[in-house]
């Protein structure tokens, strides 16, 4: 009985359809998984890449000496406005320093920025979206007029606004980032608590008596994250480049420490004679926001897709 | 049946009027509310040096009525706005108003000239880009705004100087003078907003050409063109213009960073100036008329909704 | 229609295939059938069987991935034969909508929703060339009123959100017809729409087809729609064809052992037969609903807010052990009236009683507590299962809910319960997405025993699965009634499903409960015009009562 139950497909008639009484397909075992993921990075080479862009970048921010153990600040004169060679992979710039160190030092503020701005991002916007979308009604109403208005005014005009309030340096140019782009992740968190928590499995755990809270945690929370930590990750691209745009406006740290924004506003000077100043840590910002926005698409649908 | 276009265009506007003296209340909450009031901060001498007398500081708070309670500052404030009255600029006591529109000319140029840019750049991105029935074209084609979209802009702007001005000489560095210093800083502007609509349109295009009803004019014998121009696109545009609404709104922003690599005047540049001397009512200002722009542009914008999808005038939800 | 002979259509040893990442897969594999002049063959078969990619190859219209790996499509012309396999896009395109017209499957999204409907006709003439930009119009308006269209001139210049899905599916049959085609494709052409309006279609292309001497090959899942529409039957499995053969000799002898299961599972081919259902319990009503109404608000329109009584009036009682059927079409407020006897939505008149407890308004502890006694099974099990879940999780919840047991216990419970829905104990460490449709099924009705409830609502249980399995759950759910006591509320659509399960049936039009009698009273001595017009539209019934 119970093995004539499980049958789901057509019976076998004599092989005209084969394979198809199977009652439940066999899980992976851990060496098929390995030779999956080797397998789905095997066909996407930029892939890979990315992740090796995002992995110098990652050490260059936390232990800038092992990439370039020179002094960022400290430069040689004599070799000022040098071109890229072997000596100096970069260039020089016009007190003699080595580009490439001060770009390798330069990751370190400049990553510091962009993850303090979407942890602001992530955290003030996600909990408003969880918050409008789970309760709805006025709640939901509010707030969302608030982020309404939020994308109104242009996100660098409201970082903008925050800075003339909060004055210059890199923690407040963060914040100014972060706070901008908070309406878009409660945009994105609320419309993904609300097709959760309006989804039929949703209901179904309520309906089988399941505290609203317990539904909160083991269903909303866990199926609404993964679309906002691929906007995270797609965030932290974006905000690599506002956070650069304010630095190269000279609002961030002040001059000698090196950010990548701002060393391309004072290669900016020697743009008709020493065109490596501007290009060489435009590239790495332009790498760096490829590398992430790869990445967040892969998480987005490809993994998942090709599983 | 009639009247449901008047209504919906009602409750855009009245959506409108609110979202401005929203943004107006926090401006004012950002700038005002935070630490530092302007007076202070000049009074520190973070402008010319010259440290004021107390005496001085009081006068200069009661003549910009930084004095007052705040709820008292923020409802004359905001009636002086409601009157098309911004206050003063602290740092040279300039109409903030009349600061506005001076520097908008050659600001109003390049957002123009960016819009033209990214429409037809994007646009036509997206369409070949769909169109193609060859693969790698396709991809190649649908690799260029992902690409576009990861540059600095600041940094495009002065690649785009080192090699056409510096390199080729066929065109000016800087300035704002005639058609061809615009050329550039169009480019600039318009090109990561031209990505964006590319990408949003590339795949509202996709999703359209596997609907069901493409199929059916398939069925029908309907070729290629004219069922990617005549069922497909307008179908699609929805979410483009949604996209462009969004780009067109921003293009101020744009220009703050567009006009410092250019060395144009502009709204953009006094932007920048008045942040950096805390012109706390200039950049409020400036902020607001953003706003205003903003608001405007995707009142327009939802004002052509209803041609392009006749179910979003009698308020059906669209599905698409 | 003189000049050349032989069949319509002639498909020979017909290999179809997709590519997909790291791999290919045969959809259909020597597939070989013909249609003749005027001629109707159905093609039969179940979700995965090859049925669509068949139609899909003869018109065309291929997915980009799919690819004719071998065999001949033969279409006869006017005056040639012309081979599809292989046609290049360009010369399709002249066959496409001028010699093979195709109605497609769901008419909701089958209609460009930005252009005019008189448009959208009159565009298949002009890419063929058959009218001008004026005269298309007026042909379309023409065309319109063949379909059985009212106010066709009105009509042609609306948009297809102002219709209603049946009036799209006969602008979608106007369209498919318009340049007289020799061969009409109809790919399940009503299974989105009610069964009284499906009828009527069905007819009316019938009609349409008999008048002009039109071939159709007919796709559809349903062994009973088949029956009723077709000369021929070509039953296809796992992209073979297992068998074909005239309408009577399939259904009254059928040779392979899939159609005999396809047969004796089709709901609507054997009402004459009564099902085997034991005899109603007369337990204590277990629940007792008296003047159920409820109202939902409509959007403002002109100022005025009306409201939509989606359930009016509804009185009935469920005997303990019993199992009461709620039969309507869309619309007519059988799914609102389950989740008020639920307690999922507050009523706005009425009493509910469970148990003989007053339910109607209890909020809190109360509430909770019916939680426990009352279960709900859901239509869709692709969207009832959370999709992070593993089963275990999914069967245990309401254990945990209610903090039944310890972790230890709580497994064993699950192992229990899956074994009770006849799955074996190693799916609880499975994820739903690696489930068929049946197993979700089993899954969710295993959840829903979990607390040995007194209740379990069913709301369309078996509308989202294919016939065979459709046959399997409703056996299961049987079975688990008469051994645990259980007593359901089953809300289906389908006449020819509740027949199989139901000891009464209640039948609901536009909020009311028009009748509610014994089943087999229901089914042989209607009293309501309505409910014989749904009898009369069950799939099959047709074909059953010719033969009888």
């Amino acid at each position: 009985m119970t093995e004539l139950l499980i049958r789901e497909g057509p019976p076998d008639s004599s092989g005209t359809a084969p394979g198809s009484s199977v009652a439940l397909p066999t899980p992976p075992t851990r060496r098929e998984r390995l030779h999956r993921v080797l397998r789905f990075l095997g066909h996407r080479p930029g892939l890979v890449v990315a992740s090796l862009v995002v992995l110098l970048v990652l050490v260059a921010a936390f232990a800038p000496g092992v990439l370039a153990p020179g002094d960022p600040n400290i430069g040689v004169v004599a070799e000022k406005l040098r071109p890229p060679s072997a000596a100096h992979l970069f260039g020089t710039d016009y007190l003699g320093r080595d580009v490439y160190t001060r770009v390798v030092h330069g990751a370190s503020l400049s990553l510091q920025a962009t993850v303090i701005a979407v942890a602001v991002a992530l955290l003030v916007g996600g909990l408003l979206g969880l918050l409008a979308g789970f309760v709805g009604r006025w709640v939901d109403e509010a707030l969302m007029r608030v982020v309404d208005v939020l994308l109104s005014i242009p996100a660098i005009l409201l970082s903008l606004a925050l800075i003339t309030a909060l004055g210059y340096g890199t923690v407040k140019v963060a914040i100014a980032v972060g706070v901008a782009s908070v309406a878009s992740f409660a945009r994105v968190m609320r419309a993904e608590t609300m097709r959760i928590r309006r989804s039929t499995y949703v209901e179904a755990a309520r309906s089988v008596g399941t505290r609203w809270y317990v539904t909160l945690w083991r269903h909303v929370l866990p199926n609404a994250a993964g679309p906002v930590l691929v906007l995270a990750v797609l965030e932290f691209g974006l905000a690599i480049l506002a956070v650069s745009s304010l630095s190269f406006l000279g609002y961030g740290a002040p001059p000698p420490a090196p950010e990548w924004g701002s060393l391309i506003a004072e290669g900016r000077n020697y743009l008709a004679t020493s065109w490596w100043l501007c290009a060489m840590p435009g590239l790495t910002i332009a790498a760096t926001v490829l590398s992430v926005n790869r990445i967040s698409r892969a998480l987005d649908g490809e993994w998942s897709g090709a599983r | 049946m009639t009247g449901t276009l008047p209504r919906y265009l009602l409750r855009r506007l009245g959506t409108a009027v609110a979202v401005l003296w929203a943004a107006y209340t926090v401006s004012f909450v950002v700038l005002y509310l935070l630490p530092g009031d302007p007076v202070t901060t000049m009074a520190s001498g973070g402008l010319d040096g010259e440290p004021l007398t107390p005496e001085q500081i009081e006068a200069l708070k009661a003549r910009y009525g930084f004095d007052k309670p705040l709820i008292v500052q923020y409802g004359t404030r905001l009636w002086a706005a409601l009157h098309g009255d911004l206050g003063a600029s602290i740092q040279n006591g300039q109409e903030v108003r009349s600061a506005i529109l001076e520097a908008l000319p050659p600001t109003v140029q390049i957002a123009l000239g960016g819009l033209l840019v990214a429409v037809v750049l994007g646009g036509g991105l997206a369409i070949a880009a769909t169109y193609t029935s060859q693969r790698w074209l396709r991809q190649l084609l649908m690799a260029l705004p992902s690409l576009a979209v990861s540059l600095p802009v600041f940094w495009v702007g002065l690649m785009l100087v080192q090699i056409f001005a510096f390199g080729l000489r066929w065109l000016p560095s800087v300035g704002a003078s005639g058609f061809p210093a615009l050329v550039l800083p169009s480019i600039t502007l318009g090109l990561p907003m031209g990505a964006l609509l590319a990408q949003v349109l590339a795949k509202s295009l996709t999703t359209v050409l596997d609907e069901p009803y493409v199929q059916t004019a398939r069925a029908k014998g309907a070729g290629r063109a004219a069922i990617h121009l005549r069922h497909a696109l307008q179908n699609a545009a929805i979410p483009a213009l949604t996209v462009l609404g969004y780009v067109a709104g921003n293009l101020l922003a744009g220009t703050v960073v567009v006009e410092t690599v250019f060395t144009r005047p502009g709204l953009g540049r006094l932007t920048v100036q008045a942040v950096g001397v805390q012109d706390i009512p200039l950049v409020q200002g400036i902020v607001l008329f953003a706003s205003l722009v903003f608001v405007g542009v995707n009142l327009l914008v939802d004002l052509i909704y209803p041609v392009l999808d006749p179910r979003i005038a009698e308020g059906v939800p669209a599905t698409s | 229609m003189s000049g050349a002979s032989g069949p319509v259509l002639e498909v020979t040893d017909l290999d179809v295939g997709y590519r997909i990442s790291g791999g290919h897969i045969h959809a259909v594999r020597g597939a070989s059938l013909t249609v003749g002049e005027g001629e109707v063959v159905a093609v039969v078969g179940e979700s995965g069987s090859g049925k669509s990619t068949l139609a899909q190859a003869v018109i065309g219209l291929l997915p980009a991935n799919g690819t004719i790996d071998g065999g001949s499509i033969r279409l006869r012309g006017s005056t040639d034969v012309t081979e599809l396999a292989g046609l290049s896009e360009k010369a399709f395109r002249e066959v496409r909508g001028r010699r093979i017209g195709l109605v497609p499957q769901d008419p909701t999204v089958s209609l460009n929703p930005v252009q005019r409907i008189g448009v959208q006709v009159g565009e298949v003439l002009r890419v063929h060339g058959l009218a001008d930009k004026r005269t298309a119009r007026l042909r379309a308006v023409e065309l319109l009123a063949r379909a059985g269209l009212p106010d066709p001139e009105v009509r042609a210049g609306q948009y297809p959100h102002e219709l209603s899905g049946g009036m799209r599916q006969r602008v979608l049959i106007a369209i498919a017809i318009a340049a007289r085609p020799g061969l009409i494709i109809a790919d399940e052409p009503t299974s989105a729409l009610d069964a009284t309006v499906q009828q009527r279609i069905l007819d009316h292309l019938d009609t349409l087809r008999a008048e002009t001497g039109t071939a159709m090959l007919l796709i559809t899942h349903d062994l009973g729609v088949a029956a009723d529409r077709a000369d021929r039957v070509v039953v296809m499995a796992g992209g073979r064809i297992v068998e074909e053969g005239p309408v009577d000799r399939i259904l009254a002898d059928p040779a392979d052992p899939y159609t005999r299961t396809l047969v004796a599972a089709a709901p609507g081919l054997s009402p004459l037969s009564a099902p085997r259902i034991p005899p109603q319990p007369s337990g204590r009503p277990i629940v007792q609903v008296s003047g159920l109404t409820k109202d939902f608000p409509l959007p403002r329109v002109q100022g005025r807010r009306g409201v939509l009584r989606a359930v009016d009036d509804v009185s009935f009682d469920i005997a303990r052990g019993e199992t009461l059927a709620l039969v309507g079409e869309s619309g007519s407020g059988k799914s609102t009236t389950a989740r008020l006897v639920l307690r999922l939505a507050d009523p706005t008149a009425g009493e509910i009683r469970f148990d003989g407890a007053d339910i109607t308004r209890v909020k809190g502890r109360a509430w909770r507590e019916l939680r426990r006694r009352a279960q709900l099974v859901y239509q869709n099990p692709y969207a009832s299962l959370d999709p992070r879940f593993s089963v275990e999780e999914v069967v245990t919840e309401p254990l945990r809910a209610f903090a039944v047991g310890s972790p230890a216990q709580r497994r064993t419970r699950a192992a229990e319960l899956v074994g009770r829905v006849a799955l074996p104990a190693s799916v609880l460490a499975r994820k739903p997405a690696e489930l068929s449709g049946g197993q979700r099924q089993r899954i969710a009705i295993a959840r829903a025993l979990a607390l040995s409830p007194d209740l379990v609502v069913c709301d369309e249980p078996v509308s989202a699965l294919d016939v065979s399995v459709q046959a399997q759950v409703l056996a299961l759910l049987e079975e688990l009634r008469a051994d645990q006591g259980l007593t359901y509320l089953f809300i289906s659509h389908d006449l020819a499903v509740v027949r199989r399960i139901a000891h009464r049936v209640g039948v609901m039009r536009e909020g009311r409960l028009l009748e509610l009698r014994p089943t087999e009273e229901l089914f042989t001595d209607p009293r309501e015009d309505y409910t014989r017009d749904l009898l009369g539209a069950i799939a099959g019934r047709r074909h059953a009562t010719d033969a009888a």
